[in-house]
């Protein structure tokens, strides 16, 4: 996702932010999770913005998508080029406005970018889990979630809201602990993921396997399977943009060439933005995590009856308005699929709002600047904080 | 009527009067929210909208209203029954293509409906077809017959006689005639409503 980040349109920004660690589950009161197994010690990395106000009624959780992190907004230095993922959004006077609202974003259980996860030092062994990593569901990330909100002293929360694999750990917020969410708010997100994307998702995983490197999810300290982990970052890539996005940011131009080079190079535009994609990401990300994460994401599913999954009728125990916004060029979690949870919510007498936000950047959308989206994000979360 | 209904247009404030403090509401085809908002505000509602236009439902949402952009005549039937105190159809009648199928959603979801809209038995009405010859145009009614979204016209008379053969009670109802320009302004009209009147309002029950 973070190719997108560039400095605010509105030069407006949280300013510098520290990334904070909270451990927890310290055997042998591990967190138990929902495949059996139990897990301890784990840390969350976070990151808070914005000041919680006396009451504590203004806290506003984010979650962010598959290979996002905490760092929402603002930057670690003054010479950071970059800011943070939603810096767009999360700011003073920005849809979602840290002079108003105290935001807190932790890296996901499972994630790599300070959470624990397949790369830390499973304490029993003292080298990286790897493989050995249980495997974790979006209900145990909301878990872990929940101990740093104790952690942090916060009972209620004003506003949950995430894109994508974020949405989805919105949703499952909304389940699982019904008293805390005042208000939700799901972009481009599902209620379980289709054929489609679980077919994407496998293909990214088995382009990680295949890599000889991959060595069954060993290869701290050696090679890393940064080829497998590149591809399947490439089919992640495809499946954010759209048909439309596709053809106008590339067509068919060839990258700079006037002829095709009659070899296997990186003849299209289309072809070497994929690849400048690939290499970007193995510099920051897991692959084990990558595998772990897309099988969470691939697990979840808000109707199921029975098993790990809760059922589609928990969410009547939820009094959170919800905010559901679609985008229209988005193929991965298509507008049919936030109108299936928008008839669920209605069916269960929930306060729900929806929209689908006309955009042609595909998946990817809710990432971008948009007018339209701070709109609604702000007026939403304006209303819930008038709601008893 | 307190003053502040002078702020909203005269057909809404009467709707408006219409519906018990409290009450929950669901708002069809419910464009920027005015209606909706002056409810919430005045009358304490729990208001739902249904909107299809993508600006309009922003403009609801941004506003705090609980609104979900869709086709109304598909929206409205996953509600269940009774889930609402009122349901309101302001001046989309005339716009809908199974009327009798959606009153009788309305009726189902709803302890009470309004419905407003346009009378086609207003007298210019009458007159521009009859001395012309053309279809009429009225501020009222302001499109061209090609690119107008209204598919049906009707008149207070039909409205009645759709309700004895559909088979639901008329409440209350009102005749109104607005001003031409905003239609912030009117009155009620007693005599003669069919011909007189520019608008009208019926509250419907099963």
């Amino acid at each position: 996702m973070s190719e997108y980040i560039t400095h605010d349109r509105t030069g407006k920004s949280v300013g510098i932010v520290e990334k904070k660690y909270y451990t927890f589950a310290h055997p042998p009161d591990e967190m138990p999770l929902d495949s059996g197994n139990r897990l301890g010690p784990i840390t969350l990395a976070y990151e808070t913005f914005g000041k919680l106000n006396a009451d504590r009624s203004n806290a506003l959780l984010v979650l962010h998508a598959l290979t996002g992190d905490s760092h929402v907004a603002g930057y670690y230095t003054e010479t950071d080029e970059r800011p943070g993922w939603w810096d767009n959004m999360v700011g003073p006077g920005k849809g979602i406005d840290t002079d108003r609202y105290f935001v807190i974003c932790s890296n996901v259980l499972g994630g790599c970018m300070g959470s624990t996860g397949p790369s830390s030092i499973d304490p029993e062994i003292g080298s990286p889990y790897g493989l050995r990593f249980p495997v974790v569901t979006l209900g145990d990330m909301v878990r872990a979630q929940k101990k740093l909100l104790d952690h942090l002293g916060i009972q209620r929360l004003l506003c949950v809201i995430g894109g994508s694999m974020g949405g989805m750990q919105v949703l499952q917020w909304c389940i699982q602990y019904p008293d805390m969410v005042k208000s939700a708010i799901a972009l481009a997100a599902t209620m379980r993921h289709s054929a489609l994307a679980i077919a994407f998702n496998e293909t990214a995983r088995q382009a990680i396997i295949a890599d000889p490197n991959w060595n069954k999810g060993n290869y701290y300290g050696g090679k890393k399977p940064d080829v497998g982990l590149a591809v399947a970052r490439m089919i992640g890539h495809i499946t954010y943009l759209s048909d439309e996005a596709m053809r106008q940011k590339f067509g068919r131009r060839l990258q700079d060439k006037t002829d095709f080079s009659f070899s296997f190079d990186a003849d299209f535009q289309v072809e070497s933005y994929l690849h400048y994609q690939g290499a970007k990401f193995v510099e920051r990300f897991d692959a084990n995590s990558f595998l772990y994460i897309t099988k969470a994401a691939d697990y979840f599913d808000l109707t199921r009856q029975n098993g790990v999954g809760p059922a589609v009728n928990d969410l009547s125990a939820t009094r959170a308005r919800f905010l559901i916004v679609s985008f229209t060029s988005d193929w991965l979690y298509p507008t049919y699929q936030s109108r299936e949870m928008v008839t669920t919510m209605k069916k269960n007498g929930l306060d729900v709002s929806f929209c689908e936000v006309d955009a042609q950047w595909g998946h990817d959308a809710f990432l971008l600047p948009s007018d339209r989206l701070s709109g609604l994000i702000a007026g939403f979360i304006e209303s819930a904080t008038h709601d008893q | 009527m307190t003053n502040d209904s002078k702020n909203i247009r005269f057909d809404l404030a009467i709707i408006a009067s219409w519906i018990e403090p409290g009450s929950r509401v669901l708002g069809l085809g419910c464009g920027d929210g005015e209606l909706l908002h002056y409810l919430k505000k005045h009358r304490r509602t729990r208001e739902t909208g249904i909107e299809i236009v993508e600006s309009r439902v922003a403009a609801c949402i941004e506003k705090g209203l609980s609104v979900i952009q869709g086709d109304i005549n598909e929206e409205i039937g996953d509600y269940a029954d009774n889930t609402f105190d009122y349901v309101i159809l302001s001046q989309t009648l005339q716009q809908v293509y199974s009327p009798r199928e959606l009153i009788l959603n309305m009726l189902r979801i709803g302890r009470r409906s309004i419905v407003s809209f346009p009378n086609f038995g207003h007298w210019p009405v009458r007159m521009q077809l009859l001395l012309r010859g053309r279809a009429p145009i009225t501020p009222q009614l302001p499109y061209q017959w090609y690119d107008t979204p209204n598919i049906r016209v009707l008149s207070i008379r039909d409205f009645r006689e759709f309700a004895a053969r559909v088979g639901f009670r008329i409440i209350r109802e009102a005749a109104i005639n607005t001003d031409r320009r905003q239609d912030k302004t009117g009155n009620y009209v007693a005599f003669l409503p069919n011909l007189r009147a520019t608008y009208g309002i019926f509250l419907i029950g099963r």
